[in-house]
Parts: C-alpha cells; sequence; structure tokens
C-alpha cells in the first residue's frame, strides 16, 4: 500500500473533492477575471449541485475496480475497528456529527434575507395582448418598423428613448449598470448578456416593455421587478424603435419566427 | 340521458359550466287563488333567506354548478387520477416493452440455434403475466375514478371516442389470450413450425399492444392538441373520431412511447435480474442473472441513444400546434423540469456507464482499457455539469446582488442550448466509447488489417467530436433559429460516428481470438445497484416529463376547447408535482417488488428441472452463457 496520501484512492478522492469544491466556490469568481473575463460568486445551490456531481464522481471511480474499491475502503474500515485508532475514531465520532449538525444549524437559522427564489425570468408570453385599448396578437408578431420608414431613423429615435427612460437603470452601455443599477436587487438586466434579448423575439420584449414588472403573469413569481409598465408613457411605435437600438448596440439578432414552428430554449 | 345534458332546457343545452351557460327557463304561472298576498310572498322570502345562508357557505362556493366533479378523500380528485393514471402507465410501458425484445430475443434462439436465449424470452414474458393484471387493475382504478370524479368530461370524450373505446377493450381482450397462449403454449411449440407460430404469437403480441397504446395515445393527445376545427362550441358528436385520434402530436407521442416502453422494459428487467442475483443462492442462478441483467441493460442504453431524437420530434410538434404551448413547456416555469430531467438523464449516463466499467471485471483482457475510464468519468461529470447548470439561477437576494442580476455573468454561457447539445453529444459519444471497449475487452482480432481499422475508428471519434465542439462554439455566435439547426448537425455526427465505428468493429472481430471466457456471476454486488438505479431514474423521468406534457394544458382539460373549472384547475407547483410523482414511483416499486417477489417464488422449480433435464452436466451448462458473450 502507498504511504504517500495523493497516492493512495481514499487522497487522492479528498484532493479531488476539496479542488473542486475550491475551483467551484473561488476559482470560477476569482480566476476568469484575471483574464479580463466578468465573473462573480456561485450560488450556493449551483455549488451544491456541482458538488453533488462531483462527489458521485468520485464514488464512480474509487469503485470501478474492485482492487480500488478495497484500497479505498481498507483506510476507512481500519479506522472502524483497530483499537489502535480509538483516538481517531473518538474524535471523527464526535466532530462528524458536530460538522452535520452545525451545517444544519447554519441552514436553518432565521437570517433577514428572502430565502433563495426558483424565478422565471423568461415566462410564456401571453398569446396576445391588450396594448392602450388595443389588442396585439404576440403569437407571428415581429418588429412592424423594420419593414417601414427609415431604419436609421428608427434606431435614432429608440437611441433618443433609450437614453431618456432606459439608461439610467439600464446603463449607457445597456450592461445593466447604470445609475440606479445598484439600488435594484435583483439588477436590471444586461442586454449584452447572451442569456437575454437573444434568446427573445421582438414581440416577447415588446411585451416585456409595454407591460414591465406588473404585467408579469403567475409564473413568474416572485415577480422582484421593479419595470415599469411603458405602455403608460411610451407608443408601440416608440418601443419598437427602442427595440430595434437595443438589438443594433448589442450586436445580437432578434430571436425570428420559424414558419413552421421552432424548437424552445432551455431555461 | 346522457350525463352534462339538461334536456329540460331547449335543445338539450349542455348543463356544464365551461359550455355554454345553462338556460334558465321562466317557468309560469298563476297564483293560487285564495292565499293572501302575504302568504304567498313569505314562503318565497322563507325560500331566499334560506338560500342565501347555504351560498353564503364558503364550501359551496367552491362547488361548481351541477355534477361537474367529484371528490376523492385527503389527497382530492385530481391527486387521484394521476396516480392512477401514472401507475397505470407504467404497468403498461412495461407490458408493452417486454413483449418487443422478447419477441427479439426469441428470434435470436430461433435463428442463432442458442437456447439460451429462448429461455431468457420466456423468463422475460413470465414477469408480464401479473404484470398484465397489475395493468387492467388500474386502467379499471382509473376508469372509475375519470367516470365518478370527471364525469362530464368523461362523458364528452366517451361522446367522442365510444367506438375507439369499444375497439380498445376488444384488443386488450385478443391481447391478454395472446400472452396466455405465447408463454403457456412455450414448451409445447417448441420445436420445428410449431415454434415459428409461437414466434408469430409473440409478433401478434406486440401487434395488439401498439395498436391499444396507439389508441389510448389518440385520446390523451386529443386533449393535448385537438384538430384546430374543434372549437369551444363544437357539439362532441360533431367531432370527428379519425380526426380526433390522428390529431398533431399523435403521432410523436406514439414514436416516443415505442421506443421509451423498450427503455423501460429493459431497464425493469434489468432490475429484476439485479434482484435475482443479490438473492441467488448459487454461483449459476447468479451468472444467469448476471447475463440477464447485462442484457437488459444494454436494450435499456441502447433504446436510450434513438429516444431524443422522437423527443425532439414531439417538442417541435408541439411548438408548432402552439408556439406558447412550447414556450411554456422549454421557457416557462416548466423547464425547471428540463434541469431535472437534466439531472437524472446524467444520472442514467453515469449508472450505465458505472455498470459497464464495474462489468469489464470480469472480462479477461479488459484490465488493459481499464486505465481510461477515469478520462471518460471526467467527459461524463463535467457533461452533467454543463447540462444541469441552469440559465437563471435559484439565488438569495445577496448572490442575486453579488451576479449583477440573475444572471451569472460567467456559467450563464453553460446555461444555453448550445453548450447542453455539445454536453449531451459528447456524453452520448463517451457511453458509445464505453460499450465499445467492453464489447472488444476479451477480444483480439486476427484480421490483417486491425491496426488500421483501430486508427480509423480512432480518426471518426476525433472528427465526431470536433465537429460536436466547433458547432457548440459556434452556435453562440449566430442568431437562436440557425443555432437550433445545429442540434440537427451535433446529432446526425454522432450517429454517423456510431454506425461508422461499429461497422468496422464488427468487420474487424470476424473470427476474433478470445482472451479469455467473460466471468458471468462474478460481479460485486454494487453493480446490481447501478440497475435498480436505472430503472428507478427511467421511472422517475417518466412521471416528471409526463406531468410537463400533460401540465402545459395548463387550466384546459381539452385545450383551448373544454376549460378545467374545478378546484383543482391551477398548474400544480413543481414540489407538489415532485412528491405525487415520486409517491406513483413508490407504489409502482412496491407492486413491481412484490411481481419479482412472485416470479421467484414460480421459478425455483423450474430452474432446477430444467437444468437437470436440458443437460448431463447439470445447470451449469444450461444456464451458463457463452464464453465470448460481449
Amino acid at each position: 500500500m502507498n504511504t504517500k496520501p495523493w497516492k493512495h484512492p481514499l487522497g487522492q478522492a479528498a484532493i479531488v473533492v476539496v479542488l473542486a469544491y475550491l475551483v467551484f466556490e473561488w476559482g470560477i469568481w476569482l480566476l476568469p477575471p484575471l483574464f479580463g473575463v466578468a465573473s462573480a460568486p456561485v450560488p450556493a445551490t449551483v455549488v451544491l449541485q456541482y458538488m453533488g456531481t462531483v462527489v458521485v464522481g468520485v464514488l464512480i471511480w474509487v469503485s470501478d475496480s474492485e482492487e480500488r474499491w478495497k484500497q479505498f475502503k481498507a483506510p476507512i474500515h481500519r479506522v472502524m475497528v483497530d483499537p489502535r485508532q480509538k483516538v481517531l475514531r473518538t474524535a471523527l465520532m464526535v466532530t462528524i456529527p458536530l460538522l452535520v449538525a452545525f451545517m444544519t444549524f447554519d441552514r436553518v437559522r432565521p437570517t433577514v434575507s428572502a430565502p433563495a427564489a426558483l424565478r422565471s425570468v423568461h415566462p410564456a408570453p401571453p398569446g396576445q395582448i391588450d396594448f392602450r385599448g388595443e389588442t396585439m396578437v404576440l403569437n407571428g408578431l415581429e418588429n412592424p418598423l423594420r419593414h417601414e420608414g427609415d431604419f436609421n431613423e428608427h434606431y435614432e429615435e429608440g437611441k433618443r428613448v433609450y437614453v431618456q427612460n432606459c439608461m439610467p437603470c439600464h446603463g449607457d452601455a445597456l450592461d445593466g449598470q447604470g445609475h440606479f443599477a445598484s439600488a435594484f436587487n435583483p439588477a436590471p438586466l444586461s442586454f449584452q448578456d447572451p442569456g437575454t434579448i437573444v434568446q427573445l423575439t421582438e414581440s416577447f420584449v415588446f411585451w416585456r416593455i409595454a407591460k414591465g414588472g406588473p404585467g408579469l403573469p403567475r409564473e413568474a413569481t416572485p415577480w422582484d421587478s421593479a419595470m415599469p409598465a411603458w405602455e403608460d408613457s411610451l407608443t408601440a411605435e416608440e418601443i419598437w424603435q427602442v427595440i430595434i437600438y437595443l438589438y443594433e448596440q448589442t450586436g445580437w439578432e432578434p430571436r425570428t419566427w420559424e414558419e413552421e414552428g421552432a424548437e424552445g430554449e432551455e431555461h | 340521458m346522457l350525463p352534462g345534458v339538461d334536456q329540460t332546457s331547449e335543445g338539450n343545452v349542455p348543463s356544464s359550466p365551461w359550455m355554454n351557460p345553462p338556460v334558465h327557463r321562466e317557468r309560469g304561472g298563476a297564483a293560487r287563488p285564495g292565499l293572501t298576498w302575504c302568504a304567498r310572498v313569505g314562503p318565497l322570502l322563507l325560500v331566499a333567506a334560506l338560500a342565501l345562508l347555504v351560498m353564503a357557505e364558503p364550501a359551496f362556493a367552491q362547488v361548481p354548478a351541477g355534477r361537474d366533479y367529484g371528490d376523492f378523500p385527503i389527497i382530492g380528485g385530481r391527486a387521484a387520477v394521476w396516480i392512477a393514471a401514472q401507475v397505470h402507465l407504467l404497468f403498461a410501458a412495461f407490458v408493452l416493452g417486454v413483449p418487443m425484445f422478447a419477441v427479439v430475443t426469441e428470434a435470436i434462439g430461433m435463428f442463432g440455434g442458442d437456447d439460451r436465449y429462448d429461455k431468457l424470452s420466456k423468463e422475460f414474458t413470465r414477469l408480464l403475466l401479473v404484470a398484465y393484471s397489475a395493468t387492467a387493475i388500474w386502467g379499471g382504478i382509473l376508469l372509475f375514478l375519470l367516470i365518478t370524479i370527471y364525469p362530464t368530461l368523461f362523458s364528452y370524450l366517451a361522446q367522442i371516442f365510444n367506438l375507439s373505446m369499444w375497439i380498445y377493450v376488444g384488443l386488450f381482450f385478443f391481447e391478454s389470450f395472446t400472452l396466455y397462449l405465447y408463454y403457456y403454449g412455450w414448451d409445447r411449440w417448441k420445436k420445428g413450425r410449431a415454434k415459428w407460430f409461437h414466434w408469430g404469437l409473440g409478433i401478434a403480441l406486440n401487434v395488439w399492444g401498439t395498436i391499444v397504446m396507439f389508441i389510448a395515445n389518440g385520446w390523451l393527445t386529443y386533449m393535448m392538441s385537438p384538430p384546430a376545427e374543434v372549437t369551444v362550441d363544437t357539439a362532441p358528436q360533431m367531432v370527428n373520431l379519425w380526426m380526433a385520434l390522428t390529431n398533431a402530436t399523435w403521432m410523436p407521442i406514439n414514436i416516443h412511447r415505442l421506443i421509451a416502453n423498450v427503455v423501460f422494459g429493459g431497464a425493469v428487467v434489468g432490475a429484476y435480474a439485479a434482484y435475482r442475483f443479490l438473492a441467488a443462492k448459487s454461483d449459476e442462478e447468479r451468472a444467469h442473472y448476471d447475463w440477464m441483467g447485462y442484457v437488459g441493460n444494454m436494450i435499456a442504453i441502447g433504446a436510450l441513444i434513438i429516444l431524443p431524437f422522437a423527443g425532439y420530434w414531439l417538442g417541435r410538434e408541439i411548438y408548432e400546434f402552439n408556439q406558447q404551448m412550447g414556450i411554456t413547456m422549454m421557457g416557462g416555469f416548466m423547464s425547471w423540469l428540463w434541469i431535472i430531467q437534466a439531472f437524472l438523464i446524467g444520472v442514467l449516463f453515469l449508472a450505465g456507464n458505472y455498470y459497464l466499467w464495474v462489468g469489464m471485471g470480469r472480462i479477461p483482457g479488459a484490465e488493459r482499457f481499464m486505465p481510461y475510464t477515469k478520462y471518460m468519468l471526467a467527459v461524463l461529470i463535467v457533461g452533467v455539469i454543463v447540462w444541469a447548470t441552469p440559465n437563471t439561477m435559484i439565488a438569495s437576494r445577496e448572490e442575486f446582488a453579488a451576479m449583477g442580476g440573475t444572471h451569472h455573468p460567467f456559467l450563464s454561457v453553460l446555461g444555453l442550448m448550445s453548450g447542453k447539445n455539445t454536453a449531451v453529444n459528447f456524453m452520448i459519444l463517451t457511453t458509445f466509447l464505453s460499450f465499445l471497449l467492453y464489447r472488444r475487452a476479451n477480444k483480439e482480432p486476427v484480421v490483417p488489417w486491425a491496426r488500421t481499422g483501430t486508427i480509423v475508428q480512432g480518426a471518426i471519434f476525433i472528427v465526431a467530436s470536433a465537429i460536436v465542439l466547433f458547432y457548440g462554439i459556434y452556435g453562440y455566435m449566430v442568431p437562436t433559429l440557425v443555432r437550433i439547426g445545429f442540434s440537427v448537425y451535433q446529432v446526425l455526427t454522432v450517429l454517423a460516428c456510431i454506425i461508422g465505428v461499429i461497422t468496422i468493429d464488427m468487420l474487424m472481430l470476424r473470427g476474433a481470438t478470445s482472451r479469455g471466457e467473460i466471468q458471468w456471476g462474478r460481479m460485486p454486488a454494487r453493480s446490481q445497484y447501478a440497475l435498480f438505479i436505472l430503472a428507478v431514474t427511467f421511472t422517475w423521468l417518466m412521471g416528471l416529463m409526463g406531468f410537463a406534457r400533460s401540465g402545459i394544458r395548463q387550466h384546459w382539460h381539452v385545450f383551448e376547447v373544454i376549460r378545467d373549472t374545478s378546484p383543482w384547475a391551477a398548474t400544480p407547483a413543481l414540489g407538489y408535482s415532485s412528491v405525487v410523482i415520486s409517491a406513483c414511483v413508490l407504489i409502482f416499486f412496491g407492486l413491481v417488488a412484490f411481481i419479482f417477489w412472485l416470479g421467484s417464488l414460480a421459478e425455483k422449480p423450474v430452474i432446477s428441472s430444467v437444468g437437470q433435464a436440458a443437460a448431463p452436466g447439470g445447470m451449469q451448462s444450461e444456464l451458463q452463457p457463452a464464453p465470448s458473450e460481449g
């Protein structure tokens, strides 16, 4: 048997688990910025999910060969039954339940923060909406201004609308970092993110701008959105113009309607 | 009188609240002579006051007019029907899946002259007998619950599907008796032409079962995607039966369920073999059930690899039928089910590969491939991590603030389809590689081009991986609609790789020498738990994704035709749904465990007598699989 811990399956398993934890907890957060890529701390639910997967992987690795499995179990077995390991055994018998108890306490202790929420950012849109007394059918609806009038004018007008109304929250770089952004939690959406407007048809974006947070459907609860319903202050044309600006400025292509239906994106 | 039809009103106006509102005709009549004004109005006021009292009672306010919905104690009507339907479906999937490969293994035995396949096929079929009864019992429970809890809906459906319901029960009768003939005639029709007749019975069993399933699929898919001509005002008698059956999602569901039944049947048979393996008293029994578990697992994983294509077709048809329904399924709150699905399919991949890797321990020569399993495992783990990364994460307020929104600035790219498709294709390729190594473990090719063949196989793997990776990365740079098309290229690449590599492998291993016999039965017990995990995970997946398919109708019984006005009309929350589905899984496996136990009761004398009668050498020669099986 190898005496070096990093050559023993149990030691290797422990090293992989610890390394994985370091990567998920701090690596993903701190390493990408060193290369100029934005990152942030990973939510605890995701770390838990990743760690669960890694632990399963480690258990598979140590047990897919009979010899390795025996090696892996041997020290554990020894600690459990060998009279000479009584001190270590007792220490573990005390430490492990205490650790579990602390983790349990840490999860259930009352805090002032709201619990983690399952939130649909892109809820299913309604088939049609009422906009200023008129019915708009969203299914199959495209931005009419892409085929009407002067596109550059629409872009410029959209820019004006954006700067006047949207920029304070969504930022001049459309990255969700406006002057007021830090006052909101969750922060305003970044349109530069590959998971936001690029996933959506323009009619969906129209619906969200027109109806805002108050118009979110029930499935999107908890709403947690400070987005105003802009139908009260913007015309349909202005909303379509600002949508053109969003896509042109970010360089994203809006999602288009497929003639015979389209497959969806996973959340 | 038909339920739900008020014949006292003019023109048989349906009394259901989700159809036209009931017409209340004024029943005129002169006041009885001799009564004072007070005497005439007094009772009226009394009745009105009583009615007001009754109507003010909250419990009564919840009850819809008429008798459209019944109730069920404690768990409520919807959960009762849900559980009955789900458990019925699980048993039905089992009894439809197992005959498919029972016929195939019987054919292998017939044409290959290998008797142990015939015995395996018979053992599969024996499991069916009790499972058939359970399917019918749960079908009966479902029917009675539907009639008593959703009488008006059932009446509506019965008026459309009455003819198909009669054919359905007729076929069920044929199917049952064909099964009895198939099983009890096994030893009688064992040789010559009689064997062909017997095999024909197996095929007939599959034909009846498939038609039965197609009919039932017509009913449920009608509720999901009724023909466009059917509107709220269409009377059920006016709905064309054939149009109703062959609706937009009917054939995709048929194909998806057909394949899924094979997967499920293989997995449950694998679990049965695992149970028998763990309970085995002799090496012979252990060897037999080890082999049976291997076959069940191969069938399940083999069919699983093509299942996503059928699922993709079904998804497309749902979108085509109603875009909003599709978005609810994939982008709305149901999208969390896809994250759970990713996890569970990850478990399937890991358990399937684990079973193969542990199984390589009983194959001489496999040790040369064992060092590579850790790399394959790493690919699978990274694949699961990528596939199950949600685009919108579950996070607390503080975490949202730290991320600067609901999307993680770095990990959100993994939440998109490009990353997920790439991950799952790599997982399929890795699983295929595991299978290939397992298959080749104890074989030594003798063809002169063996080395070249292996290099070409390796090159195919590398090219396929490069193409999958290329489209995965390029997918982030193109519009969504173009990206969706990339998934087809990725899948076709993987399929081409599988077909190309396995063709070369089959040619290359012709006449291959053996490095030693597979030591069937020399499997550690933990490998058998992988088979249990596979069966339970498949069952769970069926329940969860079945809920997604059914739940996207939301508050409609028949989508945009008949509104659900019951107290349970709201789409249930994911937590509640998971509990109900888990209860279904527990009920199913509780009953299946009983069936397995019954199987072991019947088995003991049969095995020993078969063993003694078949060969002078006893059970060893009877049950021991062929040396080079792989």
